[in-house]
């Protein structure tokens, strides 16, 4: 187990490093200056200067690197250049948002898709089946903020039951809540599809194993040895998808926060990016692949922890 | 041939058609404004209707799904092209320093969060087309890599391969010759997925203005368009999304049901 932690341990820092790299060279390949792209084309000279010496785009490309990078790990993320306050600020503001939206989604896709894909496996080849698995084919296909817009037609524009969009802040946890509804419903549905998948896959090939044939040998009814046994071990290989789409939960809000008008990390990077606001954007792209490599990283421990078998393969 | 395979082959080849066609004819110019015809509900002049600027939407939806399928299919031959030779390269030089290499290199492509990546490659390179290409295209190529070893490894051990090693081929010429044709079928099966999954990921690209530009159509970017006046002109939204998702419900019934016909033993990856 302790070789296979700092194997994983080991990967997850090249992967962080070389995320890093990728992140900071994506941002210096710009052509020409990024102090002149930051600040547009009617800029003068010497603001041009000032915003160079500010940014350290006069040290050479190694130092500013590991500034940028040292900085990160103390948790200084640099200024904003537009807003003049530390990135750090900027971040922790609206993590508040962006954090319980994924949290919120994960929470619908799995309530929704635990039912779904356990009831489709015990009726396989019957018509809830085959209607569970027509509803997932749809949930895969639709465009997540093209459903937004849909939940935003029918229950914000004609039925009136929640805001179209923005976001009053956790005073009121209870409006906050219904503010992040919606978003939260759209962001969950495409991936209760595939979790749904999942687990109908999971489950019946638990059904198939030797040990439920035992459990019915031993005198259990189909539907004791389905929760009892079947269900419990086809949690596993859920789990992980389950810490995945996590991941792609709060990297996908991004682009429904920009629909709700949320003011959550999505925003902030595209109004960053419209600022040509590079610190920021820079930092908060390192941040979202941060935590996804670290929730991976997590899954695959828990996932070790759980089933041994894996602990070798590393 | 499987309900599945027929309705998402029909599915599919009507919007190849549409764009095919729109080659040569659409029913209405599209860079032609015509605002006081604006945000006209479907009718025998304009079958979709119009949009804010007037412009004929059913033009418009088949001059989007030539964008569409024409950077799928593109990002589609990027993950082939580069993935493919890698994976088999991999498995040629099974447990060599290569392979590893390989290998991390995929797992890393695959941590990183692909729409963010996406939105700061065409955030700094500019947004259009081309760099949503590249951009999506990057993300497929850890996925036909990973799916070709993992074909390719059984297939080393065969006594075909065996054969052919003594007869002195190389490994480059095995791999071409013996390998790539029996791994085939995976491959156009985890395409076509990749293809729907590239259709989705271009919406959204166009959606928050970082896919095709203007005057290109987009579908993506025709809902975009249409969020604002989704109250009081409903259909220029439902039109570009239902396109979306039957377009890409088709690709994803055709993957399937190709895999049952081709192989069943096939499993495709989805992400």
């Amino acid at each position: 187990m302790i070789r296979y932690v700092l194997g994983r341990l080991t990967s997850l820092i090249i992967s962080l490093t070389i995320a890093s790299i990728v992140i900071f060279a994506v941002i210096e390949v710009i052509p020409g200056d990024p102090a002149a792209f930051m600040l547009g084309v009617n800029a003068r000279p010497d603001t041009i200067a000032a915003l160079r010496a500010e940014m350290g785009l006069d040290q050479p490309l190694i130092t500013r690197y590991l500034d940028w990078v040292t900085g990160l790990l103390r948790g200084d993320f640099g200024q904003s250049w537009t807003y003049k306050t530390p990135v750090a600020d900027l971040i922790s503001d609206r993590i508040w948002v962006s954090l319980p939206l994924a949290i919120y989604a994960l929470i619908l896709s799995t309530i929704i898709a635990f039912p779904a894909g356990i009831y489709a496996a015990s009726r396989r080849g019957g018509a809830g089946d085959v209607t569970i698995m027509g509803a997932t084919q749809l949930g895969v296909a639709i465009p997540n903020f093209w459903f937004a817009m849909i939940l935003v037609l029918i229950f914000a524009i004609n039925l009136r039951w929640f805001s179209a969009g923005g976001f009053p802040g956790w005073d009121n946890p209870f409006q906050a809540l219904k503010s992040l509804t919606l978003p939260a419903i759209a962001l969950a549905l495409p991936q209760a599809a595939i979790l749904a998948r999942v687990m109908r896959s999971s489950l019946l090939d638990m059904l198939g194993e030797d040990f439920i044939r035992t459990a019915r040998a031993k005198g259990l009814s189909r539907r004791q040895a389905l929760w009892k046994h079947a269900v419990r071990n086809a949690l596993i290989p859920v789990l992980t998808i389950i810490g995945l789409q996590f991941s792609f939960l709060l990297a996908g809000g991004i682009i429904i926060e920009q629909i709700f008008f949320l003011p959550g990390l999505g925003r902030l990077i595209f109004q960053s990016i419209s600022a040509r606001d590079l610190i920021v954007v820079e930092s908060v792209v390192m941040l979202l692949v941060f935590t996804v490599i670290m929730v991976n990283f997590l899954v695959d421990l828990a996932y070790a922890a759980v089933d041994p078998r894996l602990r070798t393969k590393a | 041939m499987s309900r599945n395979l027929i309705i998402g082959t029909a599915l599919t080849l009507v919007f190849i058609a549409l764009a095919a066609v729109s080659f040569i004819w659409t029913p209405a110019d599209i860079e032609n404004l015509d605002i006081p015809n604006k945000l006209q509900t479907p009718n025998g002049a304009n079958l979709l209707g119009t949009d804010h600027f007037g412009r004929d939407i059913l033009s418009m939806i088949m001059m989007g799904a030539r964008t569409s399928i024409a950077v799928a299919l593109v990002a589609v031959g990027i993950g082939m092209a580069i993935g493919i030779p890698l994976g088999l390269l991999a498995a040629a030089r099974h447990g060599s320093l290569l392979d590893e290499l390989i290998m991390r290199g995929n797992d890393l492509v695959f941590a990183f969060p692909s729409l963010v990546i996406a939105i700061l490659i065409t955030a700094v390179f500019g947004a259009s087309a081309v760099n949503a290409i590249i951009a999506i295209g990057i993300f497929n190529i850890p996925v036909f890599a990973r799916l070709t070893r993992g074909a390719a490894l059984p297939i080393w051990e065969r006594d075909f391969i065996l054969a052919a090693r003594v007869c002195g081929k190389s490994a480059a010429r095995i791999s071409i010759e013996h390998i790539l044709p029996n791994i085939t079928n995976l491959m156009i099966v985890q395409g076509t997925i990749q293809f729907s999954l590239g259709i989705l990921a271009e919406a959204a690209l166009s959606y928050i203005g970082l896919g095709a530009q203007p005057p290109t159509a987009s579908w993506g970017r025709m809902l975009a368009d249409a969020q604002t006046l989704v109250s009081i002109a409903p259909h220029t939204a439902l039109i570009p999304g239902f396109a979306i998702l039957l377009m890409v419900l088709g690709l994803n019934l055709m993957g399937d049901g190709l895999r049952d016909w081709l192989d069943p033993r096939i499993r495709v990856v989805r992400t």
